[in-house]
């Protein structure tokens, strides 16, 4: 009898052995990944130079080549985690997937300015988008990246009008507006999702006080004109 | 876009600043190049933010409807989930307590048998429901909904096989008990269809099915066990088209968990016992707990919640052990039926614990 009970257990220390060496590896891979995503985040920061609004393009191609490196990561990530295990780990690179999210956000908003689809995101990164098809993106994470642009905008209005471009905040007012409302749509629990939109109506207020300031000077006007004319 | 953006940033910006006279002026300004906007202002106040900036087929909208979509279904079937570990909890603490009470009991065999008509009821009703719930998922993203329950289950399993075999069940015994042969429904063989229908409505399609469940809870033999297993395998091969395998994964770690809740039981078990008269219990049990006490403490790299339950483990231990040593020191001097009340008088705080345990499940 004690001999089969102890035959039990001891099984487990091999279990408990490859579920903490798994987790070293993992957090070796994301300790990288986090790496790269500091990189190519600092070398978006200069968008809120005033001197550079111009080159905002070029920043973005710069950002995105470093992309191939992010893929790099995940690929390496993806290979490590077990079929239908995503969920046992995902609390290491939750976080930073939420960074990269927002990143991928960031430059297509610059370039384009409407909203990444998530399909875009995964593609960018190169993971799938349903867990179904394996390493993919967790829509909570997707979602978050998204809320932490909408703070990132609402700093880049302000120093777009220190930068004397009117317009761009009224757009980006607008652009927020619209993802306030979506999220609205939602039906959130109270978790951290939830939490971090609940921050959203500040960036809201904020893009609206620059819009108020521009609007009651009169300077909102001239953009219209402006836009009218041609 | 544009104008219709400053449009919208405009109009939200003016509700909310309504009694400032400034305004006023620039209501004004605003209203330029909008005609539609003065016969509208005292509809404008009803509208919502979203009416105003999020026409129906922007994408963004359109986006935020999938997600919202893809979010119910998820925390709807989390919440299920939650549901049905609850009463696994709750049931699985009934078949505790049942046998606790073997204890000292003439009839033992009738409350075994009581006991394990309980185990195979929970596996054949919320288990089944649950591995139907967790079919086609990660069952990771679920598992902090269902482990309270499952641990719970594995302690009442556990204790079961202890009482009735004295030895530690396994993980595999465990989990073959939880894996069930299904008849697909109306399309054969095409899993996700099921999966999609119980999505939406579990409960009907689990009394649709008077399902050919194969539950292999035969927990006298080990052996009869494997080939029942054997036996499915091979039906699930031979008749790919008809059934389904649907199960719930009993993690490694759960297991563990479990196992320590158990040793607490043990611990009860063996106080009552003397209690009751029965002054051999204690050494026996004591040689268990030691037993899984000595192989959990040996595991590097325990997960945090292991790692309290490996504490707990440890004051149940010395508790029995205590009872052990009081047992043979004064067993000398006292009476035996005196013994017993010596117990009874040391044991309250086991009784305490046992006590919160119930108001913890109907609270």
């Amino acid at each position: 009898m004690t001999t089969s009970a102890s035959e039990i257990l001891n099984h487990f220390q091999e279990y408990l052995n490859a579920e903490h060496d798994l987790r070293e590896e993992i957090r070796i891979v994301v300790r990288d990944l986090e790496h790269t995503v500091r990189e190519i985040q600092t070398s978006l920061q200069p968008i809120h130079q005033p001197a550079q609004t111009a080159n905002y393009l070029s920043f973005c191609e710069n950002a995105l080549s470093m992309f191939h490196k992010i893929q790099e990561h995940y690929k390496q990530l993806s290979s490590k985690i077990p079929l239908n295990q995503y969920y046992r780990f995902n609390d290491h690179w939750r976080f930073v997937t939420q960074r990269v999210v927002y990143m991928c956000a960031l430059i297509i908003y610059l370039k384009e300015e409407r909203l990444v689809s998530r399909e875009e995101v995964a593609d960018m990164i190169g993971v799938q988008v349903n867990r179904e098809d394996g390493f993919h993106i967790d829509l909570d994470d997707y979602l978050m990246g998204i809320l932490n642009l909408t703070n990132e905008l609402s700093r880049l209005a302000m120093n777009a009008v220190t930068a004397g471009d009117y317009s761009r905040p009224l757009r980006i007012s607008q652009f927020i507006g619209e993802l306030d409302a979506g999220f609205r749509l939602l039906n959130l629990k109270n978790d951290a999702l939830r939490k971090k939109f609940d921050g959203l109506k500040y960036d809201v207020k904020k893009c609206e006080e620059v819009v108020y300031d521009l609007t009651i000077r009169g300077l909102v006007n001239k953009v219209v004109e402006n836009v009218n004319k041609s | 876009m544009d104008s219709s953006g400053t449009g919208a940033s405009r109009s939200r910006f003016k509700k909310s600043h309504n009694d400032n006279p400034s305004i006023i002026i620039n209501d004004h300004d605003g209203n330029r190049g909008r005609e539609d906007r003065n016969t509208s202002s005292s509809n404008r106040k009803r509208l919502k933010v979203n009416d105003s900036s999020l026409s129906k087929d922007s994408p963004i909208f359109k986006a935020f409807n999938i997600f919202r979509e893809e979010l119910d279904n998820r925390n709807n079937r989390y919440e299920r989930i939650v549901k049905i570990s609850r009463d696994i909890t709750i049931e699985s603490k009934r078949i505790i307590f049942l046998l606790q009470r073997v204890t000292g009991l003439e009839e033992s065999e009738k409350v075994f048998a009581e006991a394990k008509d309980k185990i195979l009821d929970l596996n054949r009703t919320k288990f089944l429901e649950l591995a139907h719930e967790l079919h086609g998922q990660d069952p990771y993203q679920f598992v902090r909904a269902y482990s309270p329950g499952l641990q719970e289950y594995i302690e009442a399993v556990t204790f079961y096989h202890y009482l009735h075999s004295e030895e530690l069940i396994g993980l595999e015994r465990i989990q073959a008990d939880l894996i069930y042969l299904v008849k697909a429904q109306d399309a054969p063989g095409l899993s996700s269809d099921l999966e999609q229908t119980l999505g939406t409505n579990s409960s009907e399609c689990l009394s649709v099915k008077t399902l050919a469940i194969e539950s292999n809870t035969s927990a006298e033999s080990g052996e009869k066990n494997t080939t029942d297993q054997n036996d499915a395998s091979a039906t699930n091969e031979n008749a790919v088209s008809e059934t389904i395998t649907v199960f719930v994964p009993v993690p490694p770690s759960e297991y563990l968990l479990g196992i320590g809740d158990f040793t607490g039981e043990l611990m009860r078990m063996a106080i009552n016992s003397v209690g009751a008269g029965d002054l051999e219990k204690p050494s026996v049990v004591s040689n268990m707990m030691r037993l899984i006490h000595d192989a959990f403490t040996t595991f590097a790299h325990p997960p945090r919640e292991l790692y309290q339950k490996i504490r707990v483990l440890r004051q149940s231990l010395q508790k029995v052990e205590t009872a052990c040593y009081t047992l043979k020191v004064r067993g000398s001097e006292i009476p035996k039926h005196m013994l017993a009340d010596v117990f009874s008088i040391s044991a309250p705080c086991a009784a305490d614990s046992y006590n919160e345990e119930i108001s913890d499940v109907y609270d």
